[in-house]
């Protein structure tokens, strides 16, 4: 990538996520339509001046209810990025600084999480622990946490071998104060770059997830419940998935084209 | 040779297992009992013991453990609740929809990247590299839920060129292909731009041009060829995300294979079935992965040797 291609995309990946943590923020605030308020009399509302994006079978106001599922899809994908790259560090770092044996142990069983492909191991999750957000969070961070795992992992085998590593560990210093002073550090860059695709990617499972019923419930408004809802009024409202849809898709896209930018401007080819 | 594929092979068999047994613990151990969740909160006690019986619930779980691995290598999955018929029967039909799902996303994919990659690389900065690097990004982000609904909006209902939904010949195989296949479409398109890109500064590619090729037809007679190597890689990290993909779309285009079945198991609470397809994925991935390897190895020698 070019220097130009790289701060377009830094610049316009920025631009986008910034406006939907805009959204998020203060979008329920201007629009003060309740996103669960039922008006049957605007069932199926074309989009119009007091309903920009239209209404919902139930009359429900489709703009508040992106917005509403922009807050509620930012929270669940941040924390789960958090949960699951504080959980992948502490196993990489670990993996990274025991013993070969021990080492080999925790990886086989970051092969075997692997082995689930895709959001396998979220669905099956989810299907025994039942929707709901909390639980919703757990199936992710079971899926997510190992990508975490393998990057930091990776880059403790190559940094406890670097002189100012083998320095502080000679001059004595503990495995805790090592890790903290003179590992994290290292694995900060690359850890930045997997969360940043790591958001767009939560968003897309968690939008699966509770398209397939196994996620957020209605009438909690979240994108991928919407797009569910939305597909039994394809041919009479289709503005009911082109709104979630495009949201979901402009959101994958800003942290993408983030995390690309990220990784370019601090020399990591992903 | 023989060597390289038999230690392949013998390194899938701990993964498998360990497949098997995080898909047990999953269905046995998480906290949510499976039969309240079947027969419901306000069940009788006595239908609960008697289900937790029947189902083999009520044995300690070690010995639990022990049956389904057994079971596992006979190929017994157990029986399913909703259906009353073994799991391994019920997968089994439903399993070739899936297979020929996913092999239709795949070749839709390589039908589109090689073209776009190749077009991209082959003049980086050109019109033709930001229109399919423009098509990669958009590719890449927007989410089957989303291209599903609107292809099915566009070809079925407005054009009205394709069946909505259901497995039938190709025009019913054609939409959920399309929907499987753009966002690895995408992926390998942008793979095969960046190395095409990498290979045309390459000496060899130097010296076929200053022996007489242009440029381009050195690039599609040396450097595709090694490019195409990254691409097989990548091909075969992806198997993953395009069997999670054929999950998802199965359940958009109401295709019968085991994704849609999986999905109707889990709102059944047809445990025993959720456990069947779970496993028939997962163990489906890490033979394709094996698969992966053995073709690598066939393609690049250096491979086996490593």
């Amino acid at each position: 990538m070019s220097g130009a291609a790289r701060s377009v995309s830094l610049a316009l990946g920025g631009s986008l996520v910034a406006i939907l943590v805009l959204a998020a923020i203060a979008g329920p605030l201007i629009v003060r339509a309740d996103p669960n308020a039922i008006d049957l009399a605007n069932s199926l509302a074309a989009p119009s001046a007091g309903h920009p994006f239209g209404c919902d079978q139930l009359g429900r106001d489709v703009l508040a209810r992106v917005l509403w599922g922009a807050r509620l899809s930012l929270f669940v994908a941040i924390v789960v990025v958090i949960a699951s790259a504080a959980i992948g560090t502490l196993i990489g770092v670990s993996a990274g600084l025991a013993s070969e044996r021990i080492d080999n142990l925790i990886m086989r069983g970051v092969d075997i999480v692997l082995a689930f492909p895709g959001i396998l191991l979220a669905i099956a999750l989810a299907a025994i622990l039942g929707p709901g957000i909390r639980d919703l969070v757990i199936a992710l961070v079971a899926m997510g946490w190992t990508g975490y795992a393998r990057i930091v992992r990776g880059e403790v085998l190559t940094l406890r071998e670097r002189e100012y590593v083998v320095a502080a560990r000679t001059l004595g210093a503990r495995p805790p104060r090592l890790v903290l002073r003179h590992l994290l550090p290292g694995v900060a860059g690359p850890l930045a770059v997997q969360a940043t695709f790591g958001i767009g990617g939560i968003i897309g499972a968690e939008a699966a997830l509770s398209f397939l019923g196994l996620g957020v419930m209605p009438p909690t408004p979240s994108w991928g419940n919407m797009l569910d809802a939305g597909r039994a009024f394809l041919l009479v409202a289709p503005h009911l998935t082109t709104a979630p849809g495009l949201a979901i898709g402009i959101s994958i896209l800003g942290f993408n084209l983030m995390g690309d930018g990220i990784a370019q401007l601090i020399g990591i080819r992903n | 040779m023989i060597g390289y594929f038999a230690r392949r092979l013998a390194a899938i068999v701990p993964v498998a297992i360990g497949v098997a047994t995080l898909t047990f613990l999953i269905i046995h151990i998480v906290p949510g009992d499976p039969v309240t969740a079947m027969l419901g909160e306000s069940a009788a006690p006595a239908d609960i013991v008697g289900m937790r019986h029947r189902l083999g619930l009520d044995r300690p779980i070690l010995v639990q453990y022990g049956a389904f691995l057994k079971g596992l290598a006979e190929g017994d999955l157990g029986q399913s609740i909703v259906y009353r018929r073994p799991v391994s029967r019920i997968i089994a039909e439903r399993y070739p929809a899936t297979l020929e799902l996913a092999a239709a996303g795949m070749l839709v994919a390589l039908v589109v990247a090689l073209p776009l990659g190749f077009i991209a690389g082959s003049r980086p900065g050109g019109a033709g590299d930001i229109a399919s690097m423009g098509f990669a990004i958009a590719g890449i982000s927007i989410p089957h839920i989303y291209l599903g609904p609107l292809l099915m909006i566009l070809f079925s209902l407005d054009l009205r060129w394709l069946p909505l939904t259901g497995r039938g010949g190709l025009a019913h195989l054609l939409l959920p292909a399309i929907t499987l296949g753009t966002a690895l479409a995408a992926i390998l398109a942008r793979m095969l731009r960046q190395s095409l890109v990498a290979v045309r500064e390459s000496d060899y590619i130097r010296t076929a041009v200053s022996k007489g090729l242009t440029a381009r037809a050195a690039l599609i007679r040396h450097g595709l060829r090694n490019s195409l190597t990254s691409v097989v890689t990548l091909v075969g990290l992806q198997i993953g995300g395009l069997l999670s993909g054929a999950l998802i779309t199965e359940v958009i285009f109401s295709w019968p294979g085991i994704g849609r079945l999986l999905i109707s198991a889990i709102g059944l609470r047809d445990y025993p079935l959720v456990e069947g397809c779970v496993l028939a994925f997962a163990m489906t991935y890490v033979v394709v992965n094996l698969l992966t390897d053995v073709v690598y190895g066939l393609i690049d020698p250096r491979v086996r040797y490593a």
